[in-house]
């Protein structure tokens, strides 16, 4: 098989994911959308790394993933937070951070 | 121990008295802050004379030390040394500055004792004896400036001791700023003295200074010039004389100590200090001369036609120590420091006598309300006049030996200094005049009010405080005068203060008699050795013959005034209508203050004004609010960007993103 395919595949999940970061307002939601570019990302590495023939994209693919769950960890912890504080849960509603 | 070890004791007690006084005033009772105080300056003489002593065991020629106790700055050739330097003229003056000190120490025990501040006016004046002193022994031009700007600040510090008068505030303020001038002139000379010599120990610019300099060069002259301005901003001479008369805002003994025995003569040691250089620069020693010999008429009329008691004495005291200035200007070194000693005795006693009669007063310092004094206060009215005959310089007393010195001094280098003779005798007639004008006026007379009562009752008027100089009404606590009318002239200290001072105002001048000792003149002439003026002495029958025209002058000045004040009372003011215009001229000090207002205070207030207006409010101000709108206005597009909404930072970081990706393809393609 082509590697084009898997290319364009990556790159359509990363758009995806990339879309639904930038139009939806819950957390939850893009806290999904981040787990999707990341894994668009696994999906090109693995590519290459059978495309060139060693295993060292593999390897990087599964720290990805490590960093993944521990992104995962802390923005699931943000979102718990802000729930049990009993504010919206829409990122457009937390912008105290404005300049 | 050696007589150096003796001098830094001198400095130590006095700076320990002023610690512990302003460290301790919670804890100690009142009347041992002024044993501490009087304690520590009389411990200061002793250990000048154990100085003394040490000095007189060795060779006249070899009489003089230097000592440090460590480097004060030491960097890039500059070598300046935490020292002193003793030798006669240090030590005369160590006797004069802690002898005079101590017996005011003792009179403002008692005259101060009703005063709320009390422990602060012991530790400023301990403060006060502290600075003079290092001024007086410092062993380089730092040190002494250090000493300088000390004494200029204690000097500001006793003048506004009342902080609550305004005018006390006020006057305070006018003597440091003018002190300040004179510290510039000080500063700039010993930056030039460093410039051309390379150092500032006394002994090292001393000795290489002849060698360097050739007579008159504009260096040495220029550096005497400004050695000048400090010495005459110090020693109010014109025409940076109008801080003293205000000065006299101060508690007496401060007027008496510091601005009429002790700092004020600070100008003329610098003088006598710095000779070589004023060797050098012959101009700039004569026109010192002159100065020095206007003040002294300028005051002296005057003096003429103050009301007020204390600034009529403080006339008196420009005047005198013009005559000093006179001396040390001419080469009289040693009968200008003669006639320094003397002044010191008797003027500290005119102020003492002063300050009993305005207690007397109720604080009333006008001499047209006062009269017939001699009957109520015999013990002050008989001091008074022994310290109104030394200065008058009646036959005799101290006065008479030293201002005659200078002046036979005068005439023995003849020519030009011939004017010095005859203006100065003229100068010694007003002197005559205006001293029993104040001697006749206050104690002679009908008894006034305050006088009477005094006589009849026993008791000193009592009257509700207030500030002699505006008339405002005052209360007693902390920051005005206490109640201290009622110790007039009945405290012990006071008396005994007073008793040795008249003692040494009569009798002082005999240590230094034509003909007969010369105690003084032998003591330090080995210090001014070096300037070529040297041997010019008057012969010992110039002396006599100069002593006798002083006496008569001094015998015809006291008669003048008997018979204005006392057999013709009703000359003064017939003399007034008819020179209205001369006495408005005098009365206002010949216009000093006002000239000083208007070329200097004015131009300097409008600069400030068109600073303030123009160049402040446009140039500063616009340059500072165009910056601030600079930036307001840059950071206003920055800070759009941080708008707080995530999903728009998100944007931006993968439109960057895309960006980069872009940029990288496009170029590598």
């Amino acid at each position: 098989m082509n590697i084009e395919w898997y290319i364009v595949l990556s790159a359509l999940l990363f758009a995806t994911g990339a879309m639904g970061i930038l139009i939806r307002r819950s957390p939850m939601v893009i806290l999904l959308c981040l787990e999707l570019m990341l894994n668009a990302g696994n999906l090109a590495l693995v590519a290459f790394s059978r495309m060139v023939g060693n295993g060292q994209g593999q390897i990087f693919a599964v720290i990805v993933m490590v960093v993944a769950a521990c992104e995962v960890v802390v923005g699931l912890g943000l979102i718990v937070a802000i729930f049990r504080r009993r504010l919206p849960l829409n990122v457009d509603d937390l912008r105290e951070l404005r300049g | 121990m050696s007589a150096t070890a003796w001098a830094w004791l001198v400095l130590l007690f006095p700076l320990l008295g002023s610690i512990a006084i302003a460290l301790g005033f919670r804890a100690l009772p009142q009347k041992l802050a002024g044993v501490i105080g009087t304690a520590s300056i009389g411990l200061a003489f002793a250990c000048g004379v154990a100085a003394l002593i040490g000095l007189l065991g060795e060779d006249p020629g070899a009489r003089h030390h230097a000592s440090s106790l460590w480097d004060y700055a030491s960097v890039a050739g500059l070598d300046i040394k935490l020292g002193i330097y003793l030798d006669q003229l240090s030590l005369f003056m160590v006797l004069v500055v802690t002898g005079v000190s101590t017996l005011i120490h003792l009179y403002s025990y008692g005259y101060m004792q009703s005063d709320e501040g009390y422990h602060r006016f012991f530790s400023y004046l301990n403060f006060f004896v502290f600075s003079m002193l290092l001024l007086v022994l410092a062993g380089n031009f730092v040190l002494l400036i250090v000493g300088w700007a000390f004494v200029g600040f204690a000097s500001y510090a006793l003048i506004s001791f009342w902080y609550r008068r305004e005018t006390a505030t006020r006057a305070g303020m006018k003597a440091f700023v003018i002190n300040v001038v004179g510290d510039i002139g000080l500063v700039l000379a010993a930056f030039l003295i460093f410039r051309e010599l390379g150092s500032f120990d006394y002994g090292t610019v001393f000795e290489k200074a002849p060698e360097v300099f050739s007579t008159n060069e504009w260096t040495v002259t220029a550096i005497c010039l400004l050695l000048l301005v400090g010495a005459f901003a110090k020693s109010a001479q014109l025409p940076l004389h109008t801080w003293l008369p205000d000065a006299m805002e101060g508690p007496t003994p401060v007027s008496s100590l510091i601005h009429a025995a002790t700092m004020v003569t600070a100008g003329v040691y610098l003088i006598a200090r710095t000779h070589v250089l004023f060797a050098l620069a012959p101009t700039a020693a004569d026109i010192s001369a002159f100065i020095g010999l206007a003040t002294l008429l300028v005051a002296a009329t005057i003096a003429l036609v103050m009301t007020d008691l204390k600034r009529a004495i403080a006339y008196s005291t420009m005047s005198q120590i013009g005559y000093m200035v006179v001396g040390v200007s001419i080469g009289a070194y040693s009968a200008g420091m003669f006639h320094l000693m003397t002044h010191a005795f008797f003027k500290a006693l005119l102020f003492m006598a002063a300050g009993s009669i305005i207690a007397a007063m109720a604080n009333e310092q006008n001499i047209d309300r006062m009269s017939g004094f001699g009957k109520a206060m015999r013990f002050t009215s008989v001091t008074m006049l022994c310290g109104g005959l030394a200065l008058a310089a009646f036959p005799l007393t101290s006065g008479f030996f030293s201002k005659d010195e200078i002046l036979a001094y005068a005439g023995a280098r003849g020519g030009m200094y011939l004017i010095f003779v005859v203006l100065g005798y003229f100068g010694a007639f007003l002197t005559a005049i205006y001293t029993f004008r104040l001697i006749f006026r206050v104690l002679q007379g009908e008894p006034c009010l305050e006088a009477r009562e005094l006589i009849e009752t026993g008791h000193v008027h009592h009257a509700h405080p207030f500030n002699p100089a505006t008339g405002e009404q005052e209360d007693t606590d902390v920051g005005f005068p206490g109640p201290e009318h009622h110790i007039a002239e009945s405290s012990a200290p006071m008396r005994v203060a007073m008793a040795v001072l008249a003692f040494g105002a009569l009798f002082g001048g005999l240590i230094q008699v034509p003909g007969v000792d010369n105690v003084v003149s032998d003591w330090l002439d080995p210090v001014f050795t070096g300037p070529v003026l040297a041997h010019v002495h008057p012969s010992i029958a110039w002396d006599w013959i100069g002593l006798a025209i002083g006496g008569a002058i001094s015998l015809l000045g006291i008669w003048a005034a008997h018979w204005l004040y006392i057999a013709d009372p009703e000359a003064p003011r017939r003399l007034e209508t008819r020179f209205r215009g001369l006495h408005d001229f005098l009365f206002r000090k010949w216009y000093f203050d006002e000239a000083i207002d208007l070329l200097v205070v004015r131009p300097a207030l409008a600069v400030g004004r068109f600073s303030n207006r123009v160049f402040e409010r446009f140039v500063v101000d616009g340059l500072v609010s165009g910056t601030e709108g600079g930036v307001r206005g840059a950071s206003g597009v920055v800070r759009a960007v941080q708008n707080g909404f995530v999903r728009s930072y998100a944007l931006l970081l993968i439109a960057g993103f895309a960006g980069l990706a872009l940029y990288f393809l496009l170029s590598s393609s």
